[in-house]
């Protein structure tokens, strides 16, 4: 009875720790929740009357481009706007700041000079309810940084498969601790038995060969044909995994190096939905997808210069994204503070990832224009890599086997119209295949 | 049961000596000589650990060997507007270096220039294309000056500048002499002129390495302009030249395009006489070549002057010369307007005449109202120099784009005067002769890295514009001058200001996208007055010219021209288009005099060919060992040698080949009176053809004379080779007597190729355009030697065995089988009938390289093309032996980043030059003509991608671009609008060796010439 209370007493250790793990797990997505709705509430009235939605919409729609709320963008920051000048004057400069600026007043003047005289167009479409609603979403109290704690277990959206990481690491020690107590439990239980038998006088059986029997090895290597047998298998067996082996060579799939900037295609491609060609705009006309140039990042990191909150994952917090941002900043010698450029430019060195030998000729506009193939069916799911990786095998078996398979896209494209209706009536189907089309032949990549 | 006996060897074993002590110890007698290898050293390295060293080290290298690199990509940090990468660019620009001159599209990728195309609005082309074409791999020259030098040290150019600008001051007015290239650049005089304001004791001295003094000062005496006269030959019906290599250097060339339209066959096809002592290019192809003497070219063109003008004969000619100067001048009075006659006699009087006589003939074919302005130089002035350099008279001596311590006749003379100057400054390029006499070497850029304008006809212009930044730090002439005259402004700004200053209602963004431009109203100074002449004394004076001994005929080839571009590796292995010798200038001989000399050429076991050497001497100067080579059709009495060779400074070893001609080159006369005489040795040439006939096989170069075309049926000068099966002839395009299955090809593309023989000159521009669109390697004399050149596109030459073809064929019929062979394989070294062939792979269709490779390496393409699969094949050369053209190269040796093969390909500067979109080839793989598949895969990518069918003009390859003669046509034959279409169905299409079967996608069209078949009988 001893050993089953032990027993009993471990089982309810595991069992609390379940409790403890689910508990943790619980309470922190209350938490999470907690802070979300958190910004709904408490709001201060600036400016009596003022509707903050539509503020808001008005602000991402128009201001948003030139302007940040708390820093200092191509134009001032809003936020304390009201303390710095009137209402009056507010509409005014909003309305038609030129005329302002024409009719001497010296504040429009000096904030023109100051912000190196870029001008402001004017929007007198604007209501002055318009703009209190702007203003008074302008003028809301920066928010207090979120809890760090909240951000971990929260599993949901796309930093997801990191976070959950963790918990599978402590269920799956938690069954490695369970199945340790199992085999001790066991082990007891036996000698336990034994013990008992012993105690009992019941024999146990031993087991006692009456005449020596052949070695089990003996007995096989006197058996020609299963000695036949095995070494071809074991033959066989070497070779295809000598052939396994000596075809991978040069294979880099999944090649994923450590590039100079840590660049997050989750980010950019994954949550903030940017369209691939946006950045590798050359893959739409050229053989080559490109690397985008630097100052195609700065078109929107100008603006950018930090990540939101939520894009910090348990693994890469808020301050390193920043650091890279910075890195960025560094390569194309902007200065965030002047809002300006040095004219020190440092190139990035990033290490290339897809490596096709010289002597294979492929086009990316060929694939991505012509045959409008989504970049994900070679590149794989990109928008979820944080670090980008080779996803294909990049072979030529690989090449080959997707030209048999891919039926051309011809629709309303004047080049295919002619040969594909011969070249359907020759093969006698609806749509030829890249191979049929010619895309084949060795001469087509190989030049 | 020991015993005492003690036995010995020696009696000195018995005594106990030291010494037998001492050798009974030791192993060897002396100690062995391992250490004496390492000299004085005391290293403790054994044997045995030097290769445990090896071993470890090799093992270790392989193991780091397995991680494969780390390739790394570096981005614009800012991306220049408009350049996408792997996209390639045009930029129009204009070549200019004194020697050619023209406008070019320049093809650059990632802001790189990677080929020279033709620019087709370009009116004056003037300049052998080979040279223009491979001109881009000059600026990718690792010889080039990367920094200015001031008395060999590198200085900055604020440092430069100062010192130039100070030693200038310290002149105290003493003459300052510019010594140029012809510019031909109107914003260059206007800079040199206000040069001339602030130093009023500058002067300018133009210089042409080639001169053209002659034709200039004739021009001048007549017309009142420095100019050379525009022959514009499309509309020909007779040219007559004598000694003028029209389709060569010829007064800078550029006649080559409009002799092609005028050779198409019709009734108003031109007919060709050429007079010549050297087999010159314009030789091959005329219709009628008479072998003779520089002096006899001066009598005959009395003699033309004489019955064109005068109605009257004076001059005593050999009777074979006076038959064919009737015949010349019969053809002529048939059709005067539209007749014309030009010689390259370095006379003035014999310029003069020419003019003259077209003048008389009122040849609407020669234009002096436009006349090219792309020579300036005067003989006189450089002469005049020189002497006042010797005299000390001169302060400074500005040199720009000349060397003349190389290509002057007296360079010593010059050499010796540069030491009287105060000051020196020499704008060059490489550390040539000339800059390394100088104290100041201005590092100048090449053109492509350059600003510029040029006047190439007088109303005629062209700027040219850089491609790339300059590669290092170089500053051009114009730039330097601005500079020492004070002035803030670049050469670029200068230029604009000129431009839009001076040319009325022309925009300067429209003329930098065209790269010409035309200016109607353009105004030039007239030099001088015109001066009268007196034909009666020039004829007795040039009737009277006789020469005791050789005549020695100088002459530029067409892949060296002047030697500025000796080290361009593309054009020393260029093959001479007559003599086929690469990596070579040599004096050529006729046979005649060769037998009597005792010179001969000698055929080597492996095909190459050995030649004697000669001492040849013009009044007190002489070349020592000069090989010589026995020249079929060199006129007897004459001899040839090439100039622009022979370079030492600034150039590669590999590159330093040939005898520098200049010192015979005196007072700029092409021809000269020499003496030669052999000497002991033997000469290695380089020669690419040995079979130099056909052997009197018609499928080969088919030829027909204009008669029979026009009024005979294609059975009768073309027909189609038949084959015998069960015993009736079929012809061998029918199916009944093919061995393979034929695909189907009416669908898609079907890519042909038709070379038209009779306009193609045989210039070679398309052999350099393909060389730098396929990258093609540079093999070197040696490998060249061995029959290993790389040349995907070669242009066969052959020699009639009799005076022309048909004699051939006729000797062919009636001479028995035995000594026909030994007898037609010869060709006939007086006066051979010339053809040229262009051959690459010929894409059969029933390609027997296909059937043949072991491992699958080449397959047929859909659209007609022969595919060489580099990454598959392994070297077996089975193709290369069942090719019957001849046209598959193999990779004998890594031509690329290799010490063997030290050319372009060796360093990561000339390596710029390669194609992104052709892969570089590697040791032991078999490659050919691809028919430019990048070019025919980009152009139906562009349609793809804009949704349209492919435009005829669209599908080309880097030959049939380069051809601007119209030789070759490239296009889809399905396509039954395209030109290419037409010429397959053409009466004159035949297929080289076509009764093999083996349905070439190459066409060639039958050569017609316009040989007076009906007259020639009469005459017999």
């Amino acid at each position: 009875m001893k050993y089953i209370t032990v027993i009993m007493s471990s089982l309810k250790m595991t069992l609390t720790a379940f409790m403890f793990v689910f508990f943790l797990s619980a309470t922190g997505q209350d938490t999470a929740e907690e802070t979300s709705s958190e910004s709904g509430s408490g709001q201060e009235e600036v400016i009596p009357g003022a509707d903050l939605a539509k503020g808001e919409e008005l602000f991402k729609s128009i201001c948003a481009s030139c302007h940040k709320r708390y820093e200092k963008a191509i134009g001032p920051a809003l936020h304390g706007l009201t303390e710095r000048r009137e209402m009056e004057w507010i509409y005014k400069w909003i309305k038609n700041n030129k005329k302002l600026r024409e009719s001497g007043d010296q504040q429009a003047i000096a904030i023109y000079e100051e912000y190196n005289k870029t001008a402001m167009p004017a929007y007198p479409q604007l209501s002055n309810q318009d703009i209190d609603n702007i203003v008074a979403y302008a003028e809301q109290p920066k928010p207090e940084p979120k809890q760090k704690v909240a951000a971990a277990p929260q599993g949901g959206q796309a930093g997801g498969q990191k976070g959950s990481g963790m918990s599978t690491e402590v269920i799956l020690g938690i069954l490695a601790f369970v199945l340790l107590m199992l085999s001790v439990v066991l082990y007891l239980v036996n000698r336990t038995l034994n013990r008992f038998a012993e105690a009992n006088g019941v024999p146990v059986k031993q087991e006692e060969d009456k005449e020596p029997r052949k070695p089990i090895w003996v007995a096989f290597a006197e058996n020609q044909f299963l000695v036949v047998i095995t070494v071809v298998v074991v033959l066989l067996g070497v070779a295809y995994g000598a052939y396994g082996f000596l075809m991978q060579v040069g294979v880099d799939q999944g090649y994923e190096p450590v590039q100079p900037i840590h660049y997050s295609h989750r980010i950019h491609a994954g949550e903030n939905k940017i369209e691939c060609k946006y950045c590798h705009s050359s893959a739409r006309v050229s053989k080559h997808s490109g690397i985008p140039s630097l100052n195609v990042c700065m078109n929107c990191h100008k603006q950018v210069n930090e990540v939101a909150e939520e894009t910090a994952t348990a693994q890469y917090s808020k301050e390193f994204y920043d650091k890279e941002i910075q890195k960025l900043y560094e390569a194309t010698g902007w200065n965030p503070d002047e809002m300006a450029y040095t004219d020190e430019k440092k190139p990035v060195k990033w290490v290339r990832i897809h490596n096709l030998p010289d002597l294979a000729y492929f086009n990316h506009s060929q694939h991505v224009t012509v045959a409008n193939i989504e970049c994900q069916k070679c590149h794989g799911p990109v928008e979820e890599m944080e670090i980008m990786y080779q996803h294909s095998s990049l072979t030529m078996g690989w090449c080959i086997n997707c030209h048999r398979e891919t039926q051309v896209n011809v629709k309303d494209n004047g080049y295919y119209k002619k040969i594909h209706e011969e070249l359907s009536k020759k093969y006698n189907v609806d749509k030829v295949t890249a191979a049929q089309m010619g895309g084949i032949e060795c001469g087509k990549c190989h030049y | 049961m020991s015993s005492n006996k003690k036995y010995w060897k020696a009696p000195e074993q018995i005594h106990e000596s030291a010494k037998v002590d001492h050798l009974e110890k030791n192993e060897f007698v002396e100690p062995l000589p391992t250490d004496e290898q390492d000299g004085e050293s005391n290293s403790s390295t054994t044997r045995r650990d030097f290769l445990k060293y090896v071993g470890f080290s090799t093992a270790a290298a392989t193991i780091a060997a397995c991680e494969g690199p780390v390739i790394h990509s570096i981005p614009y940090a800012e991306q220049p507007e408009r350049i996408v990468p792997g996209k390639s660019d045009y930029y129009a620009t204009a070549m200019a270096d004194g020697f050619d001159f023209a406008g070019v599209m320049v093809k650059t990728r990632e802001g790189r220039p990677i080929k020279i195309e033709n620019n087709e609005l370009v009116r004056t082309t003037s300049a052998s294309k080979a040279r223009v074409h491979a001109s881009i791999l000059s600026m990718y020259d690792v010889q080039r000056l990367q920094k200015p030098e001031v008395k060999g040290e590198q200085r900055s150019w604020v440092d430069f500048h100062l010192l130039v600008k100070d030693r200038l001051r310290k002149l105290n007015g003493k003459p300052i002499v510019f010594l140029t290239q012809t510019f031909a650049s109107p914003a260059t005089k206007k800079l040199i002129r206000e040069f001339k304001k602030k130093y009023p004791s500058t002067r300018h001295v133009v210089y042409d390495a080639v001169s053209e003094s002659a034709s200039l000062d004739a021009f001048e005496e007549k017309f009142g302009l420095r100019a050379l006269p525009q022959y514009e030959l499309s509309n020909a019906r007779n040219i007559i030249s004598i000694g003028a290599d029209l389709l060569g250097d010829w007064q800078g060339g550029g006649c080559d395009t409009g002799y092609s339209q005028s050779r198409q066959p019709s009734k108003e096809m031109s007919r060709h006489y050429q007079f010549e002592a050297n087999l010159s290019l314009s030789g091959g192809n005329a219709d009628y070549r008479v072998p003779a003497k520089p002096s006899t070219q001066k009598r005959i063109l009395v003699e033309l002057y004489n019955r064109l003008v005068n109605n009257t004969t004076t001059v005593d000619l050999p009777n074979n010369i006076t038959k064919m100067v009737d015949q010349a001048v019969n053809d002529i009075n048939n059709n005067k307007s539209r007749s014309v006659v030009i010689t390259g006699i370095q006379d003035k009087n014999a310029q003069r005449l020419a003019m003259e006589i077209n003048m008389a003939l009122n040849s609407e074919l020669m234009d002096v109202d436009d006349p090219k302005m792309i020579r300036e130089g005067s003989d006189a002035e450089v002469m005049e120099l020189v002497r006042e350099m010797n005299q000390g008279k001169i302060g400074a001596l500005i040199t720009a784009g000349v060397n003349p311590a190389y290509s002057l006749p007296n360079a010593d003379a010059f050499k010796k005067g540069t030491k009287n100057l105060d000051l020196m400054v020499s704008c060059a390029m490489k550390m040539d002769e000339t800059a390394s006499l100088a104290e100041f070497v201005a590092a100048t850029p090449h053109y492509l890295e350059s600003w510029g304008d040029v006047q190439f006809s007088k109303k005629e212009f062209a700027l040219t514009q850089p491609t790339i930044k300059p590669i290092f730090n170089t500053m051009q002439f114009q730039d330097c001058l601005l500079n020492w005259l004070g002035k803030e402004e670049s050469y670029y700004d200068f230029l604009k200001r000129y431009f839009n200053n001076n040319y009325e209602g022309l925009s300067w963004n429209q003329c930098l996208h065209d790269g010409v431009y035309r200016y109607e109203k353009a105004k030039v100074e007239p030099s001088s007055s015109t001066v009268s002449f007196d034909a009666g004394q020039v004829c007795g004076q040039l009737a009277s010219s006789s020469v005791n001994g050789f005549e020695l005929a100088l002459y530029t080839k067409i892949g060296m021209g002047d030697g500025q571009q000796a080290n361009n590796p593309w054009l020393q292995e260029f093959p001479d288009p007559i003599t086929r010798n690469t990596w070579d200038n040599y004096v050529t001989v006729s046979k005649r005099d060769a037998d009597e000399l005792g010179i001969e050429n000698r055929v080597r076991s492996n095909g190459a060919i050995d030649g004697d050497l000669v001492n040849i001497k013009v009044g007190d100067r002489s070349l020592k060992n000069v090989p010589i080579f026995v020249q079929p059709g060199q006129a007897p009495g004459s001899l040839g040698l090439a100039l622009g060779f022979g370079r030492k400074s600034g150039l590669k070893e590999e590159m330093q080949v040939g005898h520098n001609a200049y010192p015979l080159y005196k007072n700029f006369k092409s021809d000269q009176s020499v003496s030669i005489e052999k000497t002991e040795g033997n000469h290695e040439f380089a020669c690419l053809q040995l079979q130099n006939t056909m052997a009197g096989r018609e499928d080969i170069i088919r030829e027909t004379d204009l008669d029979t075309y026009l009024h005979q049926s294609k059975e009768e000068w073309n027909k189609t080779p038949e084959f015998s099966k069960d015993h009736a002839m079929e012809p061998v395009d029918s199916k009944k007597v093919d061995l393979w299955t034929s695909f189907d090809r009416s669908i898609g593309h079907h890519f042909k190729l038709s070379i038209d023989l009779n306009s193609c000159t045989g210039c070679g521009a398309c052999v350099i355009a393909c060389h730098s669109e396929n990258n093609v390697p540079v093999v070197g004399k040696e490998e060249v030697r061995k029959s290993r050149n790389m040349h995907w596109l070669r242009i066969d030459r052959y020699y009639s065995s009799g005076d022309s073809f048909d004699e051939e064929k006729e000797k062919l019929k009636n001479l028995g089988t035995f000594e026909t062979f030994k007898d037609v394989e010869t060709a006939s070294y007086d006066n051979p009938q010339v053809a040229f062939q262009p051959v690459m792979c010929q894409h059969c269709n029933h390609a027997p390289c296909e059937t043949v490779c072991p491992v699958g390496a080449i397959g047929h393409g859909r659209q007609g093309q022969n595919q060489m699969t580099y990454n598959r094949c392994i070297g077996t050369r089975y193709c290369a032996n069942n090719c019957p053209y001849k046209v598959r190269r193999f990779n004998w040796f890594r031509y690329n980043q290799n010490d063997e093969f030290d050319y372009h390909m060796n360093n990561d500067l000339g390596r710029m030059v390669l194609n992104p979109d052709v892969t570089v080839r590697s040791r032991g793989v078999m490659e050919k003509c691809s028919f430019c598949i990048q070019m025919t895969q980009k152009s139906i990518l562009d349609a793809k991608r804009e949704g349209r069918p492919v435009k005829d003009e669209e599908f080309q390859t880097a030959c049939a671009n380069a051809c601007d003669n119209g030789a070759l046509t490239f296009g889809d034959v399905n396509d039954k609008k395209s030109e290419v279409f037409e010429e397959s169905k053409d009466d004159r299409m035949y297929h080289l060796l076509g009764y093999l079967g083996v349905e070439p996608n190459v066409m060639y069209q039958t050569k017609v010439n316009n040989k007076n078949k009906t007259k020639e009988k009469s005459n017999a």
